[in-house]
């Protein structure tokens, strides 16, 4: 169908436009289709997960009801369950390490935004605290196992002689595996959550806020401390609640490190017990009463760290719009 | 000292470079310079410490036979090794990868591509970024109450747990690459007369093709550790198993199952295995590092 033999009439009948426009606009408009479903449904999936779960924890919550969160029993063989000392564990093992991670964190940022020491020196520290997110956290584990834990122990027994009148730090002679040692891994690991986020944070600064602190005669701390922090402080804070969020979820350490035990203990010296720890160490011989148990647990998690996580989720979209804003 | 002397000699007794500041304002600023490097030893020593560990026990264990062997070591005794444990890893992040990939590349060209700015892109982006925070554990429970309550335990469903994982990580980091294309490429292929299929699969995929696969291979990373998903999905399993819907071993189980068990050999194996772990994380870091500072460039 060369176009020098054909004559004026036949041109209708004779190129296809129409019917080549139609296949590839088919193919065109399938494909947007085709992925507009896809991003839908990766858009329902974090639903779906909730959903799942909570369906498959039906019958314990049906069971035992809001009691499931203030019952400090979790006895298989009489089938009552129970998760306070979980959450309690939860709860103080991630607070715990944002207590040593935050300065850490907030002060490696400072370090690796500001210029104290020559490019070739924080290059590799950044890339090295990058490295510390990839390490698998089951290796972790088994670093604490049988590094951290035969380390510190001595540690431990001298501050738990010293300090039994503070109730944190009480109770019988430590052994090592303990909600301490859980927090103090924790921490290693979110760590570089806070620091990347928050140089991140300074260096999205603008350049004539510190200029203009410190031109009014501030020193380069002052300036740190009165103007880029206050004004970093919701991508900060964002920072932290994300590293939260992983402390919370982290199943692997807490499992290998915290004991496992079922009782409450107030002291952080003593062994104790996590949800994701609880879910670990019990689904593979669990019936199915205790299944339902797990999955009610799991659920309990699943609102805590999605109740973190979308304050975290709003906080930074808020700070991401105000530096639209300016 | 400025106030002592008389008005005609200020200008030779004023010391400008240190006068406005305070000794204490000086000192505690060098303090706290030196704490902030205190603190940034205080998080690289963790890290050498665990990386000497895991390299010196590792490489006390590791021979040809712990890759070839294909069963775990009975109680007891030291023969064996993890060549199975290998093989079971690769199988459900196969699957976790051949379920996540795909969908999650495409899912990304439509925030990227077709649905910038629109509601449902925010929503999708909101709640992938929601997602990526979910604890790994879930994902294993959300296997676990849609595939194993049906079917059991086995690879398969150890696969949809890391892929429901690597999702939001593959969405995020794929849209982050569509978004580093310039958009005079699309709008000249568009004006030469392409489709947006043809520009999405000829132009815009092709160019962003090294920033996607280090987003792709850093989702892998990530699963590659993962134990806790696969605890109660894919299971553990002493021997050699190819079945994609029986239970397998992999490594990071494996790690934790004999990180609780009392004999030598099962615990060298284990340090054996953080090492290959270790060894195949760091290098998809390192690599993924090397690729983005190439493309920077």
């Amino acid at each position: 169908m060369s176009s020098a033999d054909r004559n004026y009439d036949s041109l209708q009948e004779d190129i296809s436009i129409e019917r080549k426009m139609d296949t590839s606009r088919a193919l065109d408009v399938g494909f947007v289709r085709l992925t507009l479903l896809l991003a839908g449904f990766a858009g329902i999936i974090l639903i779906w997960v909730v959903l799942q779960t909570t369906e498959a924890a039906l019958p314990a919550i049906q069971k035992f009801g809001l009691g499931f969160l203030f019952t400090t029993r979790w006895n298989p063989v009489e089938d009552i369950y129970g998760v306070l000392p979980q959450i309690y564990g939860t709860l103080m093992t991630s607070l715990v390490a944002l207590i040593f991670a935050i300065p850490l964190g907030i002060g490696t940022a400072i370090f690796l935004t500001e210029d104290f020491v020559p490019k070739w020196i924080t290059t590799p520290i950044s890339f090295a605290i990058e490295l510390i997110v990839a390490i698998p956290s089951v290796v972790l584990g088994l670093w604490g196992i049988f590094v951290l834990i035969p380390a510190v122990r001595p540690v431990f027994e001298a501050i738990n002689r010293s300090m039994q009148w503070f109730p944190l730090l009480a109770g019988p002679r430590p052994r090592g595996t303990s909600l301490l040692i859980v927090a103090l891994v924790l921490s290693i690991m979110i760590c570089p959550i806070i620091v990347s986020i928050t140089r991140s944070t300074f260096e999205s600064l603008p350049r004539s806020l510190r200029d203009g602190a410190l031109a009014l005669g501030a020193t380069r701390w002052e300036t740190i401390m009165t103007v880029m922090i206050p004004a970093g402080l919701s991508g900060i804070v964002s920072s932290i609640m994300l590293a939260m969020g992983r402390a919370l979820g982290e199943t692997m350490v807490a499992a290998m490190l915290s004991g496992n035990a079922n009782r409450i203990s107030i002291s952080l010296m003593q062994p104790g017990s996590t949800i994701t720890g609880l879910i670990a160490s019990q689904f593979g011989e669990a019936g199915r009463t205790q299944v339902a148990a797990l999955m009610y647990a799991g659920v309990v998690l699943m609102v805590m760290s999605l109740l973190v996580n979308v304050l975290a989720e709003f906080i930074i979209r808020k700070f991401q719009n105000l530096q639209q804003a300016n | 000292m400025s106030m002592s002397s008389s008005a005609q000699l200020a200008s030779q007794d004023i010391d400008i470079s240190t006068g406005a500041i305070s000794p204490i304002r000086n000192y505690s600023g060098k303090i706290l310079t030196l704490l902030s490097g205190v603190f940034v030893a205080a998080i690289i020593i963790p890290l050498i410490w665990v990386l000497w560990d895991v390299i010196g026990e590792g490489v006390k264990q590791l021979s040809w036979q712990t890759f070839t062997e294909t069963r775990y070591p009975a109680p007891g005794l030291t023969e064996g090794g993890f060549g199975h444990a290998i093989v079971g890893s690769l199988m459900v992040l196969a699957t976790g990868a051949a379920l996540s990939f795909p969908f999650g590349i495409l899912a990304a060209v439509y925030l990227s591509e077709f649905g910038r700015g629109t509601r449902l892109a925010y929503l999708v982006k909101f709640s992938c970024n929601v997602l990526t925070g979910v604890p790994a554990i879930l994902c294993g429970l959300f296997a676990y109450a849609v595939v194993v309550r049906g079917s059991g335990f086995s690879a398969f469903s150890g696969g949809i747990a890391l892929g429901v994982l690597m999702l939001p990580i593959v969405i995020r980091s794929t849209e982050e690459a569509l978004l580093l294309v310039s958009p005079d490429m699309r709008l000249a292929s568009i004006g030469l007369g392409s489709t947006r299929f043809q520009t999405t699969m000829r132009i815009v995929l092709p160019a962003a093709a090294p920033a996607i696969v280090t987003g792709l291979i850093l989702a892998l990373a990530r699963a590659t550790g993962e134990a806790a998903p696969l605890l109660f999905t894919s299971f553990n399993n002493n021997f050699w198993s190819t079945n994609l819907f029986g239970p397998v071993a992999t490594l990071p189980v494996m790690i934790y199952v004999f990180s609780k068990i009392p004999f030598e050999a099962q615990r060298q194996l284990a340090w054996a295995g953080a090492l290959v772990l270790l060894a195949l994380v760091l290098a998809a870091s390192v690599l993924s590092r090397y690729v983005v500072h190439k493309t920077k460039k």
